[in-house]
C-alpha cells in the first residue's frame, strides 16, 4: 500500500503500524515524537495498535528546544 | 500622531507597500512586542522588529553575554561579554532606531512573573531555549490570551508555529508535556548552526509584524518546520480536534502555570 510520510509517498507493507513505522524511519527519540494520521493525533501508547491504512498521511512532529 | 520628515524617510519602503501604508507604519509605531530570551531567536526578531519601527520592545533574559553565544547571537558583540544581555541588546536597539523604547527585564520567566511581564504586550516572541520555559510561555499565553510565537532550533533544524487564541492549536496541543531531563538533546548538547537563528528569529519577527498589521495568513494551525540540510520547508498542518488539550482544551485541567524542572540548557549562558 501507499502511504505519504512527512510528505513521502512510500510503499509499505500492508498491517504496518505506527510503532514499526518509527522504526523503520529511524525517528530520533521516538518516545517523544509526537505522530499525526491524516491530521489527527495518535497518542503514543497507542502506536503499537495503530495501523496504517493504505492513502495515510503521517507526520512526525519533533520536540526542539533550543533557541539561546 | 504625524510622521517626521526623518520617519518618512526611515520607513519609506514599508510606507510604500500596500499592506502597510502610513496606517500599517503607525500600527507597528504604537505596537508593543515581549522577547523572552535574547539569544539565537531573541537577537534577530528584536533587530527587526526594533528596524521596523515597533514602538515597544520588551526583552526579558537572565543572563550575561558569553563568547560561546557570538557565534549567533548578533545582536550582542565582542565588547558585550560579560554585559547583561537585556543591556547589550538594549544598546544595539537603541543605535538602530531612536523610535523605539526597550523596556529590558533581568530574569528568567517563571510562573511568579510571568503574568506580570506579558500582560502589556501585544505579542510574545518565545526565544527560549529549555522546554520548562516553552511550556510556560505557552500557557501563560493561553490563560492570559495573548498570541505567540512558538520556535525551536538545534543543529540544522527549526521549527515554528504561531499561537493566537481561538484560531487554533497551542503548543501543548500538539507537544502535551516536557520531556524528561535531558531525553532530548539541547543545542548546548548538539551544537546549532548560527544562521539557523537568523531564519527562525526573523521569521517569528514576520509573524509579529503580520499580526500586528492584520495581514496575510499566519501560522496558526500548522507547524513550519526547516531542514537546511536539505534546505526544505514544510509547512505541516496540525491537527484541528484540540478540545482535550489540558490547557486550551474545552475542559482544561491546567489552571495554574508550572514550573517544570530547568532542563541542562538554562541558566548556562547559552
Ligand atoms: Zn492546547
Amino acid at each position: 500500500m501507499l502511504i505519504t510520510v512527512a510528505g513521502v509517498k512510500k510503499e509499505v507493507k500492508d498491517d504496518l503500524t505506527v510503532a514499526q513505522l518509527v522504526i523503520d524511519e529511524k525517528v530520533e527519540t521516538p518516545q517523544y515524537v509526537t505522530v499525526t494520521i491524516n491530521d489527527e493525533f495518535v497518542e503514543s501508547r497507542d502506536f503499537k495498535n495503530t495501523v496504517l491504512k493504505d492513502g495515510d498521511t503521517v507526520e512526525f512532529l519533533y520536540f526542539m528546544g533550543g533557541g539561546q | 500622531m504625524a510622521f517626521t520628515n526623518e520617519q518618512i524617510e526611515r520607513y519609506s519602503r514599508h510606507i510604500i507597500l500596500k499592506e502597510v501604508g502610513a496606517k500599517g507604519q503607525k500600527k507597528l509605531l504604537n505596537a508593543s512586542v515581549l522577547i523572552i530570551g535574547a539569544g539565537g531567536l531573541g537577537a534577530p526578531a528584536a533587530m527587526y522588529l526594533a528596524a521596523a519601527g515597533v514602538g515597544t520592545i520588551g526583552i526579558a533574559d537572565a543572563d550575561e553575554v558569553d563568547l560561546s553565544n557570538l557565534q549567533r547571537q548578533i545582536i550582542h558583540a565582542t565588547k558585550d561579554v560579560g554585559k547583561a544581555k537585556v543591556l547589550s541588546a538594549k544598546e544595539t536597539i537603541e543605535e538602530m532606531n531612536p523610535d523605539v523604547t526597550v523596556n529590558t527585564y533581568r530574569t528568567f520567566v517563571t510562573s511568579e512573573n510571568i503574568m506580570d511581564l506579558i500582560k502589556d504586550y501585544d505579542f510574545i516572541i518565545d526565544g527560549t531555549d529549555n522546554f520548562p520555559a516553552k511550556f510556560l510561555i505557552n500557557d501563560a499565553c493561553v490563560m492570559a490570551k495573548k498570541p505567540f510565537s512558538h520556535a525551536g532550533i538545534i543543529r540544522f533544524q527549526g521549527q515554528l508555529m504561531t499561537y493566537v487564541p481561538g484560531e487554533g492549536p497551542c503548543y501543548r496541543c500538539v507537544f502535551k508535556n516536557p520531556p524528561p531531563k535531558d531525553a532530548v538533546p539541547t543545542c548546548k548538547q548538539a551544537g546549532v548552526i548560527g544562521a539557523m537563528g537568523g531564519v527562525i528569529g526573523s521569521l517569528q519577527a514576520m509573524e509579529a509584524v503580520k499580526y500586528i498589521l492584520g495581514v496575510g495568513q499566519l501560522l496558526t494551525g500548522y507547524l513550519l518546520t526547516y531542514d537546511a540540510l536539505k534546505m526544505e520547508f514544510r509547512k505541516v498542518k496540525l491537527p484541528t480536534k484540540t478540545d482535550d488539550c489540558e490547557v486550551c482544551g474545552a475542559n482544561p485541567t491546567i489552571t495554574e502555570l508550572i514550573d517544570y524542572e530547568q532542563a541542562e540548557c538554562d541558566g548556562v549562558g547559552l
